[in-house]
């Protein structure tokens, strides 16, 4: 009792019950009764209808689509978020500034704004999709390519946001020292600031593996929305929407947060037992 | 802010070039070239047909519908975010990194989702559908609906901004003042909010940008009535997709246009308090 009583330390400030009972009314409401409506409705349809309504060719089509792509746009994020954290904070030129303002464009760009504007550049007449077809007869808008590439848009700025802070904080001790013991820059980048920057990549990577996944608004314009080929996973529960299948749509979404939640997981544990690596270094 | 030159940790000139060079591509690539075809589009047939495209009738009923989305939806998340912040920065109870999590969770799930889970509460077939019938109302494909789905969706911004801040900044001073006698109310007002208001300031404009922008949530709630159900995001998708591109990149410039000033907004309050907002979404 003494330990439950000292963790609810007493405080000399007024309004800890009613700033909790509005949190926790607001949170209920919003969030956790709705979420709450995700995870029970599937369930309607019984276990073996559930597994049915998921292992659906259409379905494991989409849910593959998606966490491929979404996987393969955090794993490019990875090499261009570090080589932007990189150039915005080790060096100085005309504009780093604004640039370094301008890696939020993705956060604060409206998808579908992203998604039309992705698409007129990359449509098979668009600004860059014409000059590709012709040269190399590329298709890029309404095939996975143009997936990866809205992802690889939203995604990017969570790996530069999460690297750039470590970066910054990084002593120069330490490359000092490799450089001093006969080191060649390269093995001093890979061997010692590498492995210090893992941990923040790694957290990047999950995060822009975590939006990526649920993407809609920038990838459905770009995307064509073929069934089978480039249909994503939350454009499928729209379609079951549109058929009033409830539970068949809660249950793609239930199984997406699911997966989503396993994969961050792992990326989790793969942090915790890179830490030892990045202390070292 | 600016590299401090480290002889025995510099990168040779042409790697630095070389990296600019890289940099600058990915960046005009990715983040200049979108947003340069946003407007150029909106503007190819000249100024005229963009801004009557605009004038609309149908235009501005979406411009008023994301205004009014968004004036309900920001207070109600600002309230929200103000007390949890105050009950988890200012007081020690058990749950407390729960409950962080917990609010942090829209984040983590797909904008489609955040739309379905209000269908399958309130929609036909939803909990509370058959009673919402039976009583005449509607929320789900009506303006309730959509709020909803924009408030989940825009549910962690206030909160994840001010509570570092507010952690950070203890509780000397508030339990200074209600020593010395302030109710709770008057604690906040004169100590707390000066304290914390460009910070609030902050997280309430990342809150409207993306209130204002979003686009996967509230389509899947939004009745897609023209002039009635449909927000800028949604007006983008109709015109998109009726090949009016004009009109589709000119309300899409709109929406490029409170992006930009969004984030020119955010680096005016970071160059005033010296701190960097998160704006993960």
């Amino acid at each position: 009792m003494t330990a439950a009583r000292r963790r609810w330390r007493r405080s000399a400030l007024p309004g800890f019950g009613l700033s909790l009972g509005v949190t926790l009314s607001w949170l209920s409401a919003i969030v956790l009764i709705p979420l709450a409506a995700l995870a029970l409705r599937p369930w309607e349809l019984g276990p073996a209808g559930l597994w049915a309504s998921i292992a659906d060719p259409r379905v494991l089509a989409a849910l593959r689509l998606s966490f491929g792509a979404a996987l393969a746009a955090a794993a490019i994020n990875l090499p261009l978020g570090l080589l932007l954290a990189w150039v915005l904070v080790r060096y100085d030129f005309p504009g780093r500034r604004l640039a370094d303002a301008m890696v939020d464009l993705p956060f604060a760009l409206p998808t579908a704004v992203a998604g039309v504007a992705l698409t007129a550049l990359y449509a098979p007449n668009g600004w860059l999709g014409a000059p590709l077809a012709e040269a190399f007869g590329w298709r890029i808008a309404f095939t996975p390519v143009g997936i990866l590439i809205a992802l690889v848009f939203i995604g990017l700025p969570f790996v530069v946001r999460t690297v750039e802070p470590v970066l910054r904080d990084l002593p120069s001790e330490a490359e000092e020292a490799a450089a001093t013991l006969g080191a060649t820059r390269l093995q001093t980048l890979r061997r010692v600031v590498l492995p210090a920057l893992a941990p923040a990549l790694l957290t990047g990577f999950g995060l822009a593996f975590g939006r990526a996944v649920g993407e809609y608004g920038s990838v459905i314009f770009i995307a064509g929305n073929l069934p089978m080929r480039t249909e994503i996973a939350p454009l499928l529960i729209v379609v079951r929407l549109e058929e009033f299948d409830y539970a068949g749509a809660a249950a793609v979404g239930l199984a997406m947060l699911v997966l989503a939640f396993a994969i961050l997981l792992l990326v989790n544990l793969l942090q915790r037992l890179l830490r030892p690596w990045a202390a070292r270094a | 802010m600016t590299a401090v030159p480290r002889p025995a940790a510099e990168d040779a000139a042409w790697a630095r070039l070389a990296a600019i060079g890289a940099a600058i591509l990915v960046f005009g690539l990715l983040f200049l070239l979108p947003l340069l075809a946003v407007f150029v589009e909106a503007l190819r047939r000249g100024l005229d047909p963009a801004l009557a495209a605009i004038a609309d009738p149908d235009s501005l009923a979406a411009i008023r519908l994301t205004l009014l989305v968004a004036a309900i939806s920001v207070p109600v998340n600002m309230l929200g975010g103000v007390a949890a912040a105050w009950c988890i920065a200012k007081f020690d109870f058990p749950g407390k990194r729960l409950l962080t999590t917990l609010i942090e969770l829209p984040f983590a799930v797909s904008p489609v989702i955040s739309g379905l889970v209000w269908v399958l509460l309130f929609g036909a077939q939803g909990w509370f559908g058959p009673w919402l019938q039976e009583h005449g109302l509607r929320i789900v494909f009506a303006l309730p609906g959509m709020v909803l789905a924009t408030v989940f969706v825009t549910f962690p911004y206030v909160a994840r901004t001010l509570i570092p801040l507010m952690q950070d900044q203890g509780r000397e001073e508030e339990e200074a003042a209600a020593t010395l006698g302030a109710s709770g109310f008057q604690t906040f007002r004169r100590v707390t909010l000066p304290n914390i208001r460009w910070a609030l300031l902050s997280g309430v404009l990342l809150c409207n940008a993306r209130a204002m922008g979003e686009f996967g949530a509230v389509s899947v709630v939004s009745g897609h009535v023209r002039g009635q159900t449909n927000t800028m995001p949604l007006h983008i998708e109709i015109l998109y997709n009726e090949y009016q591109f004009v009109g589709a990149f000119a309300v899409a410039a709109l929406l490029a246009l409170l992006a930009l000033l969004t984030l020119g907004a955010k680096l005016l309050l970071e160059r005033l308090t010296g701190r960097r907002a998160a704006v993960h979404a």
